[in-house]
C-alpha cells in the first residue's frame, strides 16, 4: 500500500554553532553561523524515507522562508525525497502561521502521513504539529520514539520506528511520555512528529546529490495562501542568559567534598 | 479575560507533583489580573484527586468518563478547550511535561490561542503579562508577548515553586462530550519504565556520565545511587548505546536545572552544556584539564573518575 507523506525541513542555525545575541536585544548575531535542516526534521525525513522504502510511495519536502531553504529542501531530496515545497516568505513567522501555512500545503497535497520535527532548535516551542493536527481535524501522534537501542539490528536493517497497519490505513506510533512508553493507533491521514531517538538520519549520497538538482521544487508565495501571516507570538526582546561565574579547581576528592558540604551546601 | 485555567495531570491515582508547580504560576497570573485560578481535570474515576486538587485553592472543573481513561490529544483537547469557554479563561495553562506539550498546542489551536512553552517566569507590568522562555536550548532567553484573546503557555517546573494548600475550592463536574468510536487515535498501550530513581527532570542531584566512562557506568550509577539521585549522559553515551536514550541531557535530549549536576568524564560539547547549564552547582570530573565542562562548572576536579567517583562516595556514606 503506497504513502503518500509530506514532511518538514526548516532551516535553523547549526547546534554546533555558539548563538549570541545582538547588543540591542533584537535578534541574534548571524555572521559566522553555520546553517542546516532543524535535526529533528532530519530524522521525520529519514523515517519518511524509510516507509517509502518499505511500502512504496512518495516523500514530498516542504518548508517555509526564503530562498536559502532551498539548501534544506535539496538536503531532503539529496537524501531520497522526490520533491520539494517552499512556501516563500520572509519575516518572523510563529507556530499559529506556520501551522496555518502547512494546513493550506496538505489540502492542497492530500498526504497519507504529515511527519515533522518534534521541535525546531531556534525557537524550541514543539508546538507545530499539534496545531496542524486540530486545524486539519487529523489524529497525532507526538514525539514518535523507538524503545530498542538504535545499535540493534533492526536500527542496521533500517526498518521504520512507525509500523503501518496490515490494511495500510493506519500507523502505530511509540511515544516517549513521562515515566513509561506509550503507544498509539492513527488512523490515517495522521500528523506525527518525531523525537531524537526514532531513527539515524542517513547522508546523501553523491549519487543522491546529483540527483536531487533535478528533482522539482515548487514555490508558492505565502501570501497567496489566505493565511493571516502576523505573528500571533511576538518576541519582544531576547538577552543571553546570566554568565555563570568562573568556577575554581579542586586539588582532590576531599576538598571537594568540603566544598560541596560546607561552601555550597549541597551535600 | 482576566481568569486563568490550568490542566492538571495525574497518574497512578495521584495528582502530578509538577501541576503543583503550573498551579502556582497560575496563582501568579491570576493575582495580577484579578482573575480567578481553576484547574481542569480529566479522566476516569477521579473524584478524589479532584478533592486534593481543589485543596490547593482553584475551582476544579472535573471530566469523568469512562473515555477519558486514557487520554489522547484529539479527544481531550475539546474537553479541555469547553472548560476553557466555561471558565472564561483568558490564560491558559499547564506543566511543560510530555503530556502538557502534546495536548496545550492542540487546545490553543482550537481557541485560536497563541502560546509559549516551557515558561521560566512571567514579565511585563500589571495585568499585561509576558512571557520569559528559552530559545536555542537555553542559549538565549526571550520574553514574548502573545497577542490573541486567549493565551496559552506551559511552566518548566523547576522554575515555580509548588502550590500551598490554602481554602478549598469547589468541584464541579464538566460536561464530557467524547465518542471514544468516533475518535480516530486509539490507545494502544503504556508500559511503565520502572525506576527506584527520581525522575530526570525533577531530580534534586543529577550524576551524568559522558564519553570518559569508555561504557562503564558502575561507578556513576553507584555515586547516583548513593545520593538518591537520578542518572543522566551525554549524547556520546547515548549514541554509543551505552545507555537508554531518555538518559540524555543536551539540546536535543533533556533540560535539567537540579541543585547539584556531577559531570563526569563529560567533555562540555555546546549541545550538552545547553542542557544542564541552568543548574545550580555543577561540579566537573574529567582527565582533561582543557575540556570545556570546566568553563562552566564551579567546582572542577582533573582526576580519573574511577577513582574519583567511588572515593566521594565514601565521603557521602561516611558522612551519614
Amino acid at each position: 500500500m503506497p504513502l503518500k507523506i509530506l514532511v518538514t525541513a526548516k532551516r535553523v542555525e547549526d547546534p554546533e554553532s555558539k548563538i549570541r545575541v545582538k547588543p540591542d536585544g533584537t535578534g541574534i548575531v548571524t555572521e559566522g553561523v553555520n546553517y542546516k535542516m532543524n535535526p529533528f526534521d532530519e530524522i521525520a525525513v529519514e523515517e519518511a524515507l524509510r516507509l517509502k522504502e518499505k511500502h512504496g510511495g512518495e516523500v514530498v519536502v516542504a518548508s517555509i522562508g526564503t530562498d536559502k531553504s532551498q539548501t534544506e529542501i535539496r538536503a531532503a531530496l539529496a537524501m531520497g525525497a522526490d520533491r520539494g515545497i517552499l512556501v516563500k516568505h520572509d519575516g518572523p513567522l510563529d507556530p499559529v502561521v506556520v501551522s496555518a501555512l502547512l494546513a493550506r500545503v496538505v489540502a492542497d497535497e492530500k498526504p497519507d502521513l504529515v511527519l515533522l520535527g518534534k521541535q525546531s532548535i531556534d525557537d524550541d516551542q514543539n508546538q507545530v504539529g499539534q496545531y496542524l493536527a486540530e486545524r486539519l481535524g487529523l489524529p497525532q501522534g507526538t514525539f514518535a520514539s523507538k524503545t530498542e537501542s538504535l545499535e540493534s539490528e533492526a536500527e542496521q536493517k533500517k526498518q521504520p520506528g512507525l509500523a503501518l497497519s496490515a490494511d495500510g490505513k493506519a500507523v502505530a506510533v511509540v511515544r516517549e511520555v513521562d515515566g513509561g512508553v506509550e503507544t498509539l493507533e492513527l488512523r490515517l491521514p495522521a500528523v506525527v512528529t518525531t523525537d531524537l531517538r526514532l531513527n539515524k538520519p542517513r547522508f546523501a549520497s553523491l549519487p543522491g546529490i546529483m540527483k536531487a538538482k533535478k528533482k522539482e521544487i515548487r514555490e508558492v508565495a505565502a501570501a497567496s495562501l489566505g493565511v493571516d501571516l502576523a505573528p500571533r507570538v511576538v518576541v519582544r526582546r531576547l538577552a543571553e542568559p546570566p554568565a555563570r561565574k568562573g568556577g575554581v579547581k579542586v586539588a582532590d576528592v576531599a576538598e571537594l567534598w568540603k566544598k560541596l558540604h560546607e561552601e555550597a551546601k549541597v551535600l | 479575560m482576566k481568569n486563568v485555567l490550568i490542566v492538571a495531570e495525574h497518574g497512578s491515582g495521584t495528582l502530578r507533583k509538577a501541576t503543583l508547580h503550573a498551579l502556582a504560576a497560575g496563582r501568579e497570573i491570576a493575582r495580577r489580573t484579578g482573575g480567578t485560578l481553576h484547574a481542569a481535570l480529566l479522566g476516569k474515576g477521579i473524584g478524589a484527586i479532584a478533592q486534593e486538587l481543589a485543596s490547593y485553592g482553584a475551582e476544579v472543573r472535573a471530566a469523568d468518563a469512562p473515555a477519558l481513561e486514557h487520554l489522547v490529544a484529539e479527544g481531550a483537547a475539546p474537553v479541555i478547550a469547553e472548560i476553557a469557554k466555561a471558565v472564561g479563561a483568558g490564560y491558559l495553562g499547564a506543566a511543560a511535561t510530555a503530556q502538557g506539550k502534546d495536548l496545550l498546542p492542540r487546545v490553543a489551536a482550537r481557541l485560536e490561542a497563541g502560546m509559549a512553552t516551557d515558561v521560566l517566569s512571567f514579565g511585563g507590568a500589571g495585568p499585561d503579562v509576558t512571557f520569559r522562555r528559552p530559545m536555542w536550548a537555553g542559549n538565549v532567553l526571550a520574553e514574548v508577548e502573545i497577542t490573541t484573546a486567549v493565551k496559552a503557555f506551559t511552566v518548566r517546573a523547576t522554575e515555580f515553586p509548588a502550590a500551598a494548600k490554602e481554602g478549598a475550592g469547589a468541584v464541579v463536574p464538566a460536561p464530557v462530550a467524547v465518542d471514544p468510536a468516533a475518535l480516530k487515535t486509539r490507545f494502544v498501550e503504556f508500559r511503565e519504565v520502572k525506576s527506584e530513581r527520581p525522575d530526570l527532570t525533577e531530580a534534586r542531584v543529577v550524576v551524568a556520565g559522558g564519553r570518559g566512562t569508555k561504557g562503564d557506568f558502575k561507578p556513576v550509577e553507584a555515586l547516583a545511587d548513593e545520593l538518591g539521585a537520578a542518572l543522566g549522559a551525554s549524547r556520546a553515551a547515548v549514541d554509543a548505546g551505552w545507555v537508554p536514550n531518555d538518559w540524555q541531557v543536551g539540546q536535543t535530549g533533556k533540560v535539567v536545572a537540579p541543585d547539584l549536576y556531577v559531570a563526569a568524564g563529560i567533555s562540555g560539547a555546546i549541545q550538552h552544556l545547553a542542557g544542564m547549564k541552568g543548574s545550580k552547582v555543577i561540579v566537573a570530573i574529567n582527565k582533561d584539564p582543557d575540556a570545556p565542562i570546566f568553563q562552566i562548572a564551579d567546582y572542577g576536579l582533573v582526576a580519573d573518575l574511577f577513582k574519583a567517583l567511588p572515593e566521594l562516595q565514601e565521603k557521602v556514606k561516611a558522612s551519614r
